[in-house]
């Protein structure tokens, strides 16, 4: 037997067999990172989210260079060659937000849970693994697919001379911020998941904060939905990767706001981790 | 070790586990006994921190096990089947694991090939047999070479030969010095595999003991006593604590005495005995007949069934 007994108070009970053997934060964000790049269903979902950040907004940028001469003056008022290389933030966003979800959810579902938290029985360094993980992984790459959305975008609009350039002003801010958008989108998506324990649920109710919520609360009266809805997170993201209309917050509030709604879900989900029966 | 204290897990307001006190000792295999639904699994998932009791503690060698440093070390589990993500491979499933508590590569191929794995690491678990997804499990749990180790019924779904190789594979830990605690339903495996047995019905403990105590204990031994003049030992034998019932004729079966004593009566009363045979309860009857009152979900006889009708019809007559 390799393990030895010994009663010392505060010395480890047994020694483990092998040298240096204990749980540290970075190693437990190795093993998320061994658990997802295992799972090929999140990198297809994170290649999924890649094409439609960069295609989406490279086919808008392409047919509004091809049919600039029949856009409207109205429309070509309210133009912003920044939110059209960016048009596919809006879609892409769903994909990391399931992505995100599955994160969790997939371990509820599967029993995996039970596994990984008996393995890190103090709990919480396996959330926060996932979230560090998560944002640095998905963050690069966001980041990387909004830089290839906006210049190919705006080499496609460059032939009716309606490009804009990186250097320009609050254009580095909406390129990188809706990099950024996207991520804490996931991480909303992961808190659901932890919340709900479901990939059903957790999808469904992401759906409903980020797309269903915000059009509901334009039906309301201007004077109720002026007030409540440019907190809504979707709309706070927009604050400051997107030229919005209407009433909205500025850009440095609109990404306090953003942080703020992820931190309470996280927190949220953090409790339930910690305190719940797995 | 393990020490259960005064343990008690409520579900809402069903009680799962209730003021259970036991301890599992190290060097020894100690099987955990109870019909389904009788808490066995509650109790490990309590012992292993997935579930906060709702009052009692558990110590694992000395304390909670969510305060050890390095968990896996002290304590491996097997506690369902696939607690496996199904889309992952049985290497990557062991890596991930043995990656947050810093145990090397090596020791995840060395497990794979222990548990005999090694042809199928790279498949997904998803497509496992319930054999190899237990043989997967055991894997995980020895995974951190640990102090003690908890299996949730680890031969379900074992061949034969896996059998084998788990009873073998348990008795080497134990004598490692290590605690081994394995519950089954099986009885008659417990009484290959367990030296200690400990015993829980409707949450509630109701034997910690050896083995041979606990068939003693619950053992209604039954004398079979073959006579030609079988009619009249039976009026000799016949008393208050003894029951008597003859299967056939020239056999009685004695329940109540043991067989000194009903040779010394034959014998006084110059009886020809041609056979005396001691019947020892096993330790699956043994355990049928402790855990009998305490089974949630049990098969009644049609006798029960009426008899509670009759009640019922009483009951609702009463109301009127």
């Amino acid at each position: 037997m390799t393990a030895t007994l010994s009663r010392a108070t505060g010395d480890p009970i047994v020694t483990p067999r092998f040298p240096g053997m204990k749980v540290t934060q970075l190693r437990v964000i190795k093993s998320e990172w061994t658990k997802f790049r295992s799972l090929r269903s999140s990198i297809i979902t994170l290649l999924v989210a890649m094409v439609l950040t960069i295609g989406l907004g490279a086919l808008i940028s392409g047919v509004f260079a091809a049919h600039w001469n029949k856009v409207s003056p109205d429309e070509r008022a309210n133009f912003h060659a920044v939110d059209i290389s960016l048009s596919g933030v809006g879609i892409a966003q769903l994909a990391i937000g399931v992505l995100g979800v599955l994160l969790l959810s997939g371990e509820y579902s599967t029993g995996m849970i039970r596994s990984s938290l008996t393995a890190v029985p103090k709990r919480l360094p396996v959330l926060w693994a996932k979230i560090s993980l998560f944002t640095g992984v998905v963050g690069v790459v966001s980041i990387i697919s909004t830089f290839a959305a906006f210049f190919i975008g705006q080499s496609l609009l460059a032939g009716h001379h309606i490009q804009t350039t990186i250097t320009s002003p609050d254009v580095m801010r909406m390129v990188v911020g809706a990099g950024v958008f996207m991520t804490l989108v996931g991480i909303i998506g992961m808190a659901l998941g932890g919340l709900l324990r479901n990939t059903a649920a957790g999808i469904s109710s992401l759906v409903a904060l980020m797309f269903v919520i915000p059009p509901v609360m334009g039906l309301l009266p201007s004077n109720w939905s002026d007030r409540i809805g440019p907190y809504l997170p979707s709309n706070a993201g927009q604050s400051f990767w997107s030229h919005p209309t209407g009433a909205h917050l500025s850009a440095l509030t609109g990404f306090a706001v953003l942080c703020l709604w992820t931190a309470a879900l996280v927190g949220a989900a953090a409790f339930r981790m910690k305190r719940s029966d797995a | 070790m393990i020490e259960v204290i005064g343990l008690t897990k409520r579900y809402g307001d069903k009680t799962a586990v209730n003021d259970v006190t036991f301890t599992v000792k190290p060097g020894i295999v100690t099987g955990f006994l109870g019909p389904n639904g009788a808490g066995k699994s509650t109790t490990m998932r309590l012992i292993a921190g997935l579930d906060s009791p709702t009052s009692g503690s558990v110590l694992v060698n000395g304390r909670p096990y969510r305060e050890a440093h390095a968990p896996m070390a002290e304590l491996g589990t097997l506690l369902e089947a696939k607690a496996v993500h199904t889309s992952r491979s049985a290497y990557n499933h062991l890596l991930a694991l043995a990656q947050t508590n810093g145990i090397p590569k090596s020791r995840v191929t060395e497990m794979i090939n222990l548990v005999g794995l090694g042809d199928v690491a790279r498949k997904r678990v998803g497509g496992f047999s319930l054999g190899m997804g237990q043989r997967l499990g055991i894997a995980s749990a020895l995974l951190g070479d640990p102090q003690t180790v908890i299996l949730d019924e680890p031969i379900n779904g074992l061949d034969p030969e896996g059998i084998l190789w788990v009873r073998n594979l348990l008795k080497g830990l134990a004598a490692e010095g290590r605690t081994v605690f394995i519950s089954s339903h099986l009885m008659s495996e417990m009484s290959q595999t367990a030296q200690h047995l400990v015993v829980i019905g409707r949450g509630e403990l109701i034997a910690d003991v050896d083995e041979a105590t606990f068939v003693a204990m619950a053992s209604t031994n039954v004398v079979l006593v073959r006579s030609p003049q079988a009619s009249e030992l039976r009026d000799l034998l016949i008393g208050p604590d003894v029951s008597i019932s003859s299967p056939e004729t020239g056999l009685l079966e004695v329940h109540g005495l043991n067989a000194e004593q009903i040779g010394d009566v034959a014998f006084e009363h110059q009886l020809r005995l041609h056979g005396l045979t001691v019947q020892e309860a096993s330790l699956e009857q043994a355990f049928m007949e402790m855990t009998k009152d305490t089974v949630e979900f049990h098969a009644h006889t049609n006798d029960e069934i009426a008899d509670r009708h009759h009640h019922a019809a009483a009951g609702a007559g009463d109301l009127r």
